[in-house]
């Protein structure tokens, strides 16, 4: 448990919203928590979703949604190079196949000017196709915006939380909130299964359970219903259709089903938008699958669903009022909403977390620079990309960067071993999965789960029989147990 | 970086790489090397501890490991073969120099004057297939779960429901439930089962369990591990029936829903593939359509029989000796041999006809369903090369046919195999 | 026909024809066979109603070996009725390398007359034992 230091804050949920407000109060001279209840950070929506760094045109001016984007893809750039972010700007193509379209394009284009999207620009046909040659027939044109790229959601979120912990914040993760204690209309701290850990303030980055802890403080000011988004990822080898992230011209309540290329060079369509009940509910269905499919078609022909390797889904955190909740609570003093931060949240979490910090120093938190600030991460060794003399160097000082345990994307054994331990480290096989890609190529684990699990077990200390693949109670394997036997053997 | 140059560098220690290495050792290389990424030799037989390999190449009845304790002993015998374990290929490239990697040694970068491939093949997974529902841990490719029962002393689950009826599948059946697992039913999504008669009756009707044919897995359910499973009966399409779904309870569904050639360092070359098989296209002498690479075994097509495999193996290994001692295998024109009509995949894809060889031809065949009483024919320039009756077809079976070597002569640019049913109708 | 007698379907392994044929049984013996296109299938059908026989594949511990798990194979088929027992007893067994491919690892398992055998070589390691890792 926390050390018998106060602590200044406690944020509640380790997805990418409260990992980049850990790393913004980490600047800070602060005694900051933050509190994940899975295995793992980045374990719901930032491990689920479109994987898009959005230009900001969509959102109306004047919203969080469209202040905060903006700003937020303005930050992702700058911060690329200091936390190591697997991010490419790609530039991104709303495409219109019909008249009407092309007006929705030209308002989008308006839009975008109103909300200080840099770069954008009407493309005719040839242009569109030029770029994208692989687009449906029925393209008429595309608004380009070139601040626009593809990033590794679950990557980001782990870099600004090791950033964070590097710099004093610390993250403790199985540990759910259970309860939050008020005394006088304040936050006093909160109970988890560990203890009672008492705090001036609490930030709410709960993603889809930022309701649920919102009323556990007595907040019942706002709604989140998750709407789920279905994918289908596709292997390396099939050809990508598209270089850059293409929409459909946008309706009322979506951005619709795109086609977009990742940064690890895949290629994945979706999401469709169903509303849900539960805050867990991540099935994906048949005909679901089908949609995104019929979708993506619609906009580049051909999607090579036989070379599928992977469909997941998501949930959105969708508010009532629809924009973000960022803000102090109107009901409890001491508890600050990061709430309903739904597309375009991934983009925008780095303008969140300045806008939660400012929220903060408002409410009278003393805010004095870390003098010990070190905004950069760590270098993170990828085999695959070294050249020979450089891989040569490393299996020396640590044979281990010599065993290919990852066939499909040639992960090493090093690689995997130096997840496990650096700071906040994996605990589980999706851990490693998504800190060194071993297990997301086309055979998706087949191969070298059993291995990352015995690695796993290994470094941790830990039967295998005590190794997750992802969640709480995602045990793997069981031991073979001897039965009785009538004779003895030799 | 250590260099190190071979007559022959086999890719891959499995069953066909292990037959060819002893092959090209016996046929003139003077210096051979197996590549093998796992720790030991052996491939995939290693986990497979049941027994019935090994009838046509040994005349007797022996279970994986002891099939592979045989070649590991045959190239321990042979001093001019070399053995890397534990080492991974990076990179082969068209002039045949070979990057790999291993903890020991660091980098190696090795030339051959010929390669063979013999890298097997890999499972088709859960994603591939696209069952809907939740990812809990407790789904498991057939492959890995045998592997982890049989040589790492871990179960997969205590109850178990396995979707594909192949060999793998029900051997696994057997295999869990000696373990003392619930195994609670084999799904099959066609109607009839890909593995051999013999599977059915000793893994499933010995233990009880049933087989569910034209049936399918359309939902997992379970948060943190699988708790049940949603299978629903299919159509002639192979479309789920609504209203046909029931739920079985389980904590593991294991999948056995088909195999893919390993063939990522042979696409990369540009090597000539075939999209049915998976595999490359090669001429009967096992060598692709770069001269000097050859394959064998799984990474040419799924094999039902590891006899055959290593057959293939022994022939790439000789020709690729042969290669690399300077005779060339490249002459003589090429004829296509085209499988239609009931026959789905045909290996070699292509005959070499040259003056000098006189040697006949062996196709191996798969059909794309199950027949009876059919009339296989080859045919070429209209001529008959071959007719045979086939009292039974299994598309999980492999037809082997051979074109006797004085029909050579009458092959023109393209031969083609078919299945004729009683009658002369076509075997559709 | 006789109220004692029995109809069994046995579906037939020896070749791939599979034929699946039908034994009539009646007070414990055979009285009639039908569906098998062969004496093969026949005799096979005979010895499946009767005394049918299956080779146990399985596998024991093994301690100071390159893997912690050791392949077994019965060196005869053993009862069918008696392989959940077989297995049931191999898997309270351990034993230590090195063994060699033919060794017994079990004599005479349960009395039956058959000898269970090491269906590998499993040379010792001076390391810790493998597991997955090797």
């Amino acid at each position: 448990m926390p050390s018998n230091d106060r602590t200044d804050v406690i944020i509640v949920g380790g997805g990418i919203v409260g990992a980049a407000i850990a790393r913004e109060l980490a600047k800070y001279d602060l005694n900051v928590l933050l509190l994940e209840r899975h295995p793992d950070l980045a374990m719901e929506t930032t491990k689920a979703n479109s994987a898009i760094l959005h230009a900001g045109f969509d959102a109306s001016p004047g919203s969080l949604k469209a202040l905060l984007n903006v700003r937020g893809n303005e930050l992702f750039r700058q911060l690329q190079a200091d936390l190591g972010l697997e991010l490419k700007l790609t530039g991104s193509l709303v495409v219109a196949t019909s008249a009407a379209e092309m007006d929705a394009i030209g308002e989008l284009y308006s839009r975008g000017g109103e909300n200080g999207v840099p770069g954008l620009k009407i493309l005719s046909r040839e242009q569109v196709l030029d770029i994208e040659p692989n687009l449906t027939e029925q393209t008429l044109g595309a608004l380009h915006a070139p601040t626009a790229g593809i990033i590794s959601p679950f990557g980001a979120a782990l870099a600004f939380a090791e950033n964070a912990a590097l710099n004093g914040v610390k993250i403790i993760r199985e540990c759910p909130v259970t309860a939050i204690a008020v005394t006088d209309g304040r936050i006093a701290g909160v109970h988890t299964p560990h203890g009672f850990i008492a705090a001036r303030f609490v930030v709410n980055a709960a993603g889809v359970g930022a309701d649920t802890v919102s009323r556990l403080a007595g907040d019942d000011s706002f709604r989140i219903k998750p709407r789920k988004g279905e994918y289908l990822l596709f292997d390396k080898k099939a050809s990508c259709l598209v270089k850059t992230v293409v929409f459909p011209t946008p309706t009322k309540v979506s951005k619709g089903i795109l086609v977009s290329p990742t940064v690890h060079g895949n290629m994945f369509v979706g999401p469709n938008a169903l509303d849900c009940r539960d805050a867990d509910d991540v099935d994906t269905s048949a005909a679901g699958l089908a949609e995104i499919v019929a979708g993506a078609e619609k906009l580049v022909p051909g999607i090579p669903v036989g070379a599928s390797i992977t469909q997941f889904a998501g949930l959105r955190a969708v508010a009532d009022g629809g924009d973000f909740i960022i803000g102090p609570s109107p009901a409890v003093g001491g508890l600050v909403h990061a709430a309903g931060i739904q597309s375009p949240g991934l983009t925008a979490a780095p303008a969140i977390a300045e806008r939660v910090a400012a929220v903060l120093r408002d409410l009278g938190l003393e805010m004095k620079p870390n003098r010990r600030f070190n905004p950069v991460n760590p270098p993170r060794v990828l085999f695959s990309e070294l050249d020979a003399a450089a891989r040569q160097a490393l299996i020396r000082e640590n044979p281990l960067y010599g065993r290919v345990i990852c066939r499909c994307e040639t992960i090493t054994e090093g690689e995997i071993v130096a997840a496990i331990h650096s700071v906040c480290g994996a605990r589980t096989v999706d851990g490693v999965k998504r800190r060194t890609r071993a297990g997301m190529g086309r055979c998706q684990g087949g191969f070298c789960g059993p291995r990352v699990t015995a690695i796993l077990a290994r470094e941790l200390s830990l039967p295998v029989t005590a190794v997750r693949k992802d969640t709480v109670g995602s045990y793997l394997f069981f031991d073979k147990i001897p039965r009785l036997c009538e004779v003895d053997s030799r | 970086m250590i260099e190190q140059a071979y007559d022959v560098v086999v890719v891959g220690g499995g069953p066909a790489g292990l037959a060819a290495a002893v092959s090209a050792s016996d046929n003139g290389a003077l210096r051979v090397l197996v590549i093998e990424r796992d720790r030991e030799l052996g491939g995939i037989l290693q986990q497979c501890i049941h027994n019935g390999f090994g009838l046509h190449r040994f005349q007797q009845e022996l279970t994986g490991p002891g099939y592979a304790g045989r070649y590991i002993r045959m190239v321990g015998e042979r001093p001019n073969i070399a053995v890397l374990l534990d080492t991974m290929v990076l990179s082969v490239a068209g002039d045949k120099t070979i990057l790999a990697v291993n903890p020991r040694d660091g980098l190696l970068k090795i030339t051959a004057a010929a390669v063979v491939f013999a890298m097997g093949c890999r499972e088709r997974t859960r994603g591939a297939i696209r069952i809907p529902g939740s990812r809990p841990a407790g789904v498991f490719t057939a492959g890995a779960a045998q592997r982890m029962v049989n040589m790492e002393g871990y179960l997969p689950g205590k109850k178990i429901v396995i979707l594909g009826s192949g060999d793998i599948g029900l051997i696994m059946a057997r295999r869990l439930s000696l373990e003392g697992c619930d195994v609670k039913a084999v799904l099959e999504i066609m109607p009839y089962s890909n593995g051999l008669t013999r599977n059915v009756v000793q893994c499933l009707e010995d233990f009880g369990i049933p087989l569910h044919l034209s049936h399918t897995v359309v939902g997992v359910h379970g948060k943190d591990r699988v708790t049940g499973i949603t299978c629903a009966k299919v159509d002639d399409a192979l479309r789920p029936v609504p209203g046909s779904e029931f739920d079985l309870e389980c904590d593991c569904l294991l999948l056995s829903v088909g195999l893919i050639p390993e063939n990522e360092l042979s696409g990369d070359l540009g090597i000539e593939m075939d999209g049915l098989t998976g595999g490359p296209v090669v001429d009967q002498l096992r060598q692709t359509s770069l001269p000097g690479f050859f394959a064998a075994g799984n990474v040419v097509h799924v094999h039902d029989l590891v006899d055959f495999v290593s057959e293939e193996g022994e022939t790439a290994g000789k020709y690729a000796a042969r290669h690399a001692c300077g005779l060339s295998s490249s002459v003589g024109r090429l004829a296509r041999i085209m499988a239609s009509d009931g026959v789905r995949t045909a290996v070699p894809q292509v005959v070499r006809l040259d003056d000098v060889r006189t040697a006949p031809v062996r196709l191996y065949m798969r059909v794309a369903r199950p027949e009876r009483r059919v009339t296989l024919r080859l045919l070429s320039n209209s001529e008959l090369l071959l007719e045979r009756v086939l009292p039974v077809a299994k598309p999980g079976e492999m037809v082997v046919a051979d074109i006797p070597a004085d029909k050579l002569r009458a092959i023109g640019d393209v031969v083609t195999v078919v299945l004729r049913r009683q009658g002369g109708e076509q075997g559709e | 026909m006789n109220k004692q007698e029995e109809k069994r379907r046995i579906s037939c392994i020896v070749c791939p024809l599979s034929c699946v044929g039908e034994v009539s049984i009646a007070d414990g013996k055979i009285t009639g066979m039908a569906g098998f296109s062969c004496p093969r299938g026949q005799d096979y059908a005979r010895e499946e109603v009767t005394a049918p026989k299956r080779t146990l594949t399985s596998t024991v511990r093994i301690s100071g070996g390159r893997l912690p798990l050791l392949p077994v194979v019965s060196r005869q088929p053993l009862p069918k009725d008696k392989i959940m027992a077989c297995a049931g007893c191999l898997s309270t067994v351990a034993v230590s390398a090195p063994v060699r491919e033919g060794d017994v690892i079990v004599a005479d398992i349960l009395g039956l007359g058959v000898d269970v055998v090491a269906s590998r070589d499993m040379t010792a390691r001076e390391e810790p034992p493998g597991g997955m890792m090797g």
